[in-house]
């Protein structure tokens, strides 16, 4: 809400408090002022905006207008500025005429080029037109940076005070207040007023409303009613009659503009400004097309009946567009059908025209519920919808009433029937709240005397009735937002200032300790997939589902982009993320498409949610995975490495069986080889936590590549149910000790057939039951010369310990035999040096 | 004979003073000294030697031996001293080429940043809660305080679910992740209850609550449809605003250094109240405004309040026993103003360009 400090000021002394300090504590309190602009008036520094020289720029008044002897478009003005010699100026300004009051620049003032929209900053130097001197400028709202207009030059009122410094009579700084949901009490200039009065103690006045009344009361010339008293709890409506419809006065057309409203004419003019100084929303209709309309039902006097909208009405509203109305809209109507959409448009039949001369003035109160759904239905954002929406209090109904009445009987030359028709079956009980003094210490912190909190209150006006430590709260009419104590203790925090709020540190117990395990575990596989190279990445959640289609593509995957079996977005931001991803593998095809663009090598993580519906529930399941992406060298790039080998599925396997290491699960993780149809045949792997399924590792097929664009290269992927790994991550480990006598190392290299798995052949080693047999690595892979077709060799080197004691060859000998002996029996395998 | 030997040393030593390689001092050792040598032809003419000459002859010759085998040690150290120079000078390398690159991973900067946070928040009691992204409307909004169609919902545009056997609107995303206050609350409650607990004896809370949340908005430079959020609740018999600011002046100095100042501006959240937005001093200009705060002085961190009593009660808190405060903060806002990044988009582009820039 912009606020000029010039219309403030009328209902609360602050001349003497500088803008830094009213922002500052405005701001503190809860009205935020996010911006202040400066009209003409000096600013701090760097602030950039004209200023107009008190000297040089001033009221004047057009004392002649002559002809140019040289130019037909230009003319020769005289201008008294209030000193003793008058200048003569060349203008071409067409609206210029004798008499005008306007704002004159003598020659060595800074103000805005006119012929520029830049807002750069001139000074007028003495110079000739066609011949003729200039002493200076009649200046434009351009030029003196008040608007963009240029067209002529700015007309000042007729009363304004000629030779007074313009930054004296126009000048101006304008508040830009954002206000919270809470503050609808503080959309209106005397709203801010009270605030600025509570917090820097002084008084609020508000302005006059008392109507001199004249002719036939208002009750005898329109009945209102209400078949929703709920919505529409209070309903004023008062009759000005024989109004002239003109231009309102320039000082209102000026706080109107300034407060950002354009003025149209005297009526509306008045029913905004009051709108904008007292917060009410105003709606004024042409008497007598309500009449005219009535008559056609045959009734002599219009009845106004607020109700909601029927099936199938609609109403061309103010702004010329038909707009069909909804059965949960508050509509105002007539006998005849719909005349305005209650708290938010007018309908253009009943809207005042240069041709209106009897006015009915609406002022009423309506749920902000029902005004913000209509509201957001019709997507008519107004300022008078501004406010209903964020509460208004019935009082304020006739307040807003009157005050617009008073300035139309004083402004337009009407006069206002007797009495208003007030609409108003049950009248607002003011709303008592009982503050314990001690409430306000336990939630502050801050032990504050009874008196001072009931004196903290009354500068906001409530009313406190005092019994000890006990208050007796009554909320100002005003206000809807205060019902709870809780509430009471902001209004204290305000004015008492929560700067001035001591900082402690909490002296209440520590709660049991309850640890997120999970967090925890969760931390530590973060912990070491970066100690192992690998970077974390952080996508959106939500994605297409054409663009996980692309993961099956030889599945005829991008055909198939239903939402079903997704968690699907009613309202996405795009179609792009229109679902919750159901798997993190489309996001790290993503991440990789952004960095192959740029380079060679990846190797990334991510650790989120994937989403999956569940049947006959209203929420998805949430599952926690880990996806891990490689591709590219195995090394960075540089010169020690210009023929670096391509990352491949058992970078990928290293990582994952590191990772079953650190969290004490390499005993139960296990592979086996599986088609996916992501991965490329013959190079996939289920990964298995105690023989159960937790997650795949592989590599990229080159079709999945294709459809996802990366470039012709491997990428090994791995994807992880995270929280099944988390849940069976031991708590604790148990160390081994360190051996202190030499172990005894025996190699073993076998030859199998090709479709023995690795891990079958090192299952039966240590399946073979033989003492003292302490680690098996496999340390060759070898297919080759001496090796049969179809065979490969597989060595291992073992290691031998026994506890306590140095064991020798002699030793060992027959339990080596024996695991020989195991192999050849399982896998028909021959020990290469023995049997060949 | 005698003559014989002095010779033979002269012309010995001179010799060893041409060798330049350990294979011909070996030769020059078999030529003088040897089984074969000089000295050993010179020494078999010593039986013809009248016998009182012989010992001189004797001891003249062992001391030659004598002299050539030191002279041979010498330089043989000497030859090998000079031979190891060499090899190591072969092996002389630019030092200025650049190290062979370790591939180092790093931790995504929102990560890294809910970590200090946690830490920071650990000092005083705080632990981590985490609770789920879709959420029901009751728990994301109407537990919280906000009913149905109030103009506050305007201040967090949701994204919805659509669900065909709910209410339209029923299922949306975490618009913050403060639903998990109403969950962690009903959890200790349950869990005290549960052990004979009464309404007036119930723990404390303490806790962290970060998560990802998600609002119907364009991703531009200060804004996501995505984003991390860390809230913290706390409930207990004395927890007071006074403590809030504490709290939190701790938590600002901890990360962003001892001098730091704090603003608190009243302000209005449904789910607390009193309610406070908080401004730090900005860390570039420290006050006296720069372009990172727009010339304000201050740079808006976070918001907080004391729990408003509706919410205690639906955590299963009675407000008239117990009070509470809770605040929320963006981890990406945070990194933002440590690490000095300008566009809210680097923390979902994952480009690596970005994210190795993190030490």
């Amino acid at each position: 809400m912009r606020v000029p400090l010039s219309w403030l000021r009328e209902y609360v002394d602050i001349g003497d408090v500088p803008v830094d300090d009213l922002t500052e504590r405005l701001t503190t309190a809860g009205l935020e002022v996010g911006g202040v602009e400066y009209i003409g008036v000096p600013g701090p520094p760097g602030a950039g905006h004209l200023v107009w020289d008190r000297d040089t720029i001033r009221v004047g008044r057009i004392e002649k207008v002559e002809p140019h002897p040289n130019a037909d478009r230009l003319s020769l003005v005289t201008v008294d500025y209030g000193e003793q010699e008058p200048k003569t100026v060349v203008t071409g300004a067409p609206n210029v005429r004798e008499g005008q009051m306007v704002a004159y620049a003598r020659t060595g003032a800074r103000v805005h080029n006119g012929y520029s929209e830049a807002r750069e900053i001139v000074t007028l130097e003495p110079k000739k037109l066609r011949g003729v001197p200039s002493e200076g400028m009649v200046l434009s709202e351009r030029e003196l940076g008040l608007s963009d207009s240029h067209e002529g030059i700015m007309e000042l009122p007729v009363d304004a005070p000629l030779g007074a410094p313009l930054q004296e009579y126009l000048g101006d700084i304008v508040l830009e207040i954002e206000l919270t949901p809470n503050l609808g009490r503080a959309a209106s200039i005397v709203g801010v007023a009270r605030e600025v009065a509570a917090l820097f103690e002084r008084q609020a006045r508000l302005p006059s409303m008392e109507v001199e009344a004249a002719g036939p009361p208002a009750g005898e010339a329109v009945r209102v009613e209400s078949q929703v008293p709920g919505l529409n709890p209070r309903f004023v409506a008062s009759l000005i009659r024989d109004v002239t419809i003109g231009p309102s006065p320039a000082w209102m057309q000026r706080r109107l503009t300034l407060a950002g409203m354009r003025p149209r004419n005297n009526v509306v003019d008045i029913t905004n400004y009051v709108m904008l100084e007292l917060g009410q929303p105003l709606h004024a209709f042409d008497y007598d097309v309500l009449v005219e309309r009535a008559r056609r039902g045959g009734a002599e006097v219009p009845t106004i009946i607020t109700r909601l909208a029927r099936r199938g009405e609609s109403l061309v509203t103010l702004d010329d567009v038909e707009r069909q109305l909804d059965m949960e809209d508050i509509v105002v109507t007539d006998t005849e059908g719909v005349l305005a959409i209650a708290g938010i448009m007018g309908g253009a039949e009943s809207e005042v025209s240069g041709q209106t001369t009897s006015v009915l003035l609406e002022a009423a109160s309506w749920d902000f519920i029902t005004t913000r759904r209509s509201t957001m239905r019709h997507s008519l954002f107004s300022e008078a919808s501004y406010r209903f929406t964020r509460g208004v209090h019935p009082a304020m109904a006739l307040r807003g009433n009157q005050r617009a009445t008073r300035l139309m009987v004083e402004l337009c030359g009407g006069e206002a029937a007797r009495d208003v028709v007030d609409f108003y079956p049950e009248p607002a009980r003011p709303v008592v709240v009982e503050l314990e003094s001690r409430t306000v210490t336990r939630l502050l912190g801050v032990d504050l005397p009874p008196a001072e909190i009931a004196a903290y209150l009354e500068r906001l006006e409530f009313q406190v009735e005092r019994d000890g430590g006990r208050l007796t709260v009554t909320v100002p009419d005003h206000r809807l937002d205060v019902t709870i104590p809780a509430d009471l203790v902001e209004e204290v925090a305000r004015v008492y200032g929560l700067d001035a709020l001591p900082g402690t540190l909490m002296a209440d117990p520590l709660p049991p300790h309850q640890v997120d395990r999970t967090l925890i575990v969760e931390e530590r596989i973060r912990d070491l997939l970066v100690a192992a190279g690998l970077t974390e990445t952080i996508s959106f959640s939500m994605t297409a589902p054409e663009r996980e289609a692309a993961l099956l593509p030889h599945q005829g995957g991008a055909q198939d982009v239903s939402e079903a079996g997704y968690v699907a977005l009613s309202n996405p931001i795009s179609q792009e993320r229109r679902v919750m991803r159901r798997t993190l593998l489309a996001s790290a095809m993503e991440n990789l498409q952004t960095n192959l663009r740029h380079r060679e090598r990846v190797s990334i993580f991510e650790i989120g949610l994937s989403y999956l519906p569940r049947d006959g529930e209203p929420l998805p399941q949430e599952n926690r995975r880990l996806v891990i992406a490689l591709t590219g060298p195995s090394e960075p790039l540089s010169w020690h490495t210009p023929e670096s080998r391509a990352m491949d599925f058992f970078d990928a396997k290293g990582i994952l069986d590191e990772l079953a290491r650190h969290l004490y699960l390499s005993e139960r993780v296990t592979y086996e080889a599986t088609g996916h149809p992501t991965l490329q045949p013959g190079r996939a792997a289920t990964v298995c936590l105690d023989g159960r399924a937790i997650g795949t590792t592989g590599e990229l097929h080159p079709l999945v590549r294709r459809a996802n664009d990366l470039p012709e290269q491997r990428v090994a992927l791995i994807d992880l149910d995270l929280d099944a790994l988390i849940a069976a991550t031991p708590e604790n480990f148990k160390l081994s000790p360190v051996p202190r006598f030499p172990p005894v190392m025996q190699d073993l290299a076998v030859v199998v057939d090709e479709t023995v798995p690795a891990h079958d052949v090192e299952q039966a080693i240590r399946g073979a039951g033989v003492e003292y047999l302490d680690q098996v690595l496999l340390f060759d892979v070898y297919r080759g010369r001496s090796i049969p077709e179809g065979k490969k060799s597989l060595a291992y080197s073992l290691r031998y310990l026994a506890p306590g004691r140095t064991l020798t060859d002699e030793e060992v000998a027959p339990h080596h035999a024996v695991i020989a002996d195991t192999l050849r029996r399982q896998f028909g395998a021959s020990i290469r040096g023995l049997d060949q | 004979m005698i003559e014989e030997l002095e010779r033979l040393e002269k012309e010995a030593l001179a010799a060893l003073e041409q060798v330049e390689s350990v294979q011909a001092l070996d030769q020059w050792r078999s030529d003088y000294t040897g089984r074969k040598g000089q000295l050993s032809v010179v020494l078999r003419g010593m039986g013809k030697l009248p016998a009182e000459e012989r010992p001189q002859v004797g001891a003249r010759s062992n001391e030659l031996k004598n002299v050539l085998e030191q002279a041979y040690e010498e330089r043989r150290a000497a030859l090998e001293a000079q031979a190891l120079e060499a090899a190591l000078a072969a092996e002389a390398i630019d030092v200025t080429l650049p190290g062979r690159p370790v591939a180092i991973g790093r931790m995504h900067p929102s990560s890294r940043t809910l970590r200090e946070i946690y830490a920071a928040f650990a000092d005083l009691g705080f632990q981590v809660y985490r609770a789920r992204d879709v959420e029901l409307d009751e728990y994301n909004f109407q537990l919280l305080n906000f009913p149905p169609n109030h103009p506050a919902r305007e201040m967090q545009d949701s994204l919805y679910v659509k669900s065909p056997d709910q209410p339209e609107g029923a299922v949306l995303l975490r618009t913050h992740t403060s639903p998990g206050q109403i969950h962690a609350m009903r959890e200790v409650v349950a869990r005290a209850k549960a052990q004979g607990a009464s309404d007036d004896d119930l723990p404390p809370v303490r806790i962290i609550l970060p998560g990802m949340c998600y609002r119907n908005e364009q991703i531009t430079v200060r804004s996501s449809v995505q984003f991390n959020q860390v809230e913290g609740l706390a409930v207990g018999r004395s927890i007071t605003m006074a403590d809030l600011k504490g709290t939190l002046y701790y938590f600002a100095r901890r990360l962003f250094g001892p001098e730091r100042q704090l603003r608190f501006r009243t302000s209005f959240f449904p789910f607390t109240e009193p309610s406070a937005e908080v401004d730090m001093d900005c860390i570039i200009c420290g006050g006296t405004g720069c372009r990172l705060c727009k010339g304000t002085g201050w740079l808006e961190i976070l918001g907080c309040g004391m729990v408003h009593p509706t919410v205690l009660s639906n955590g299963g808190y009675d407000p008239d026993i117990y009070s509470g405060f809770a605040f929320g903060m963006g981890p990406e806002r945070i990194a933002m103003l440590k690490y000095g990044i300008e566009d809210f988009r680097y923390f979902w582009s994952n480009d690596l360009r970005f994210l190795e820039q993190f030490g």
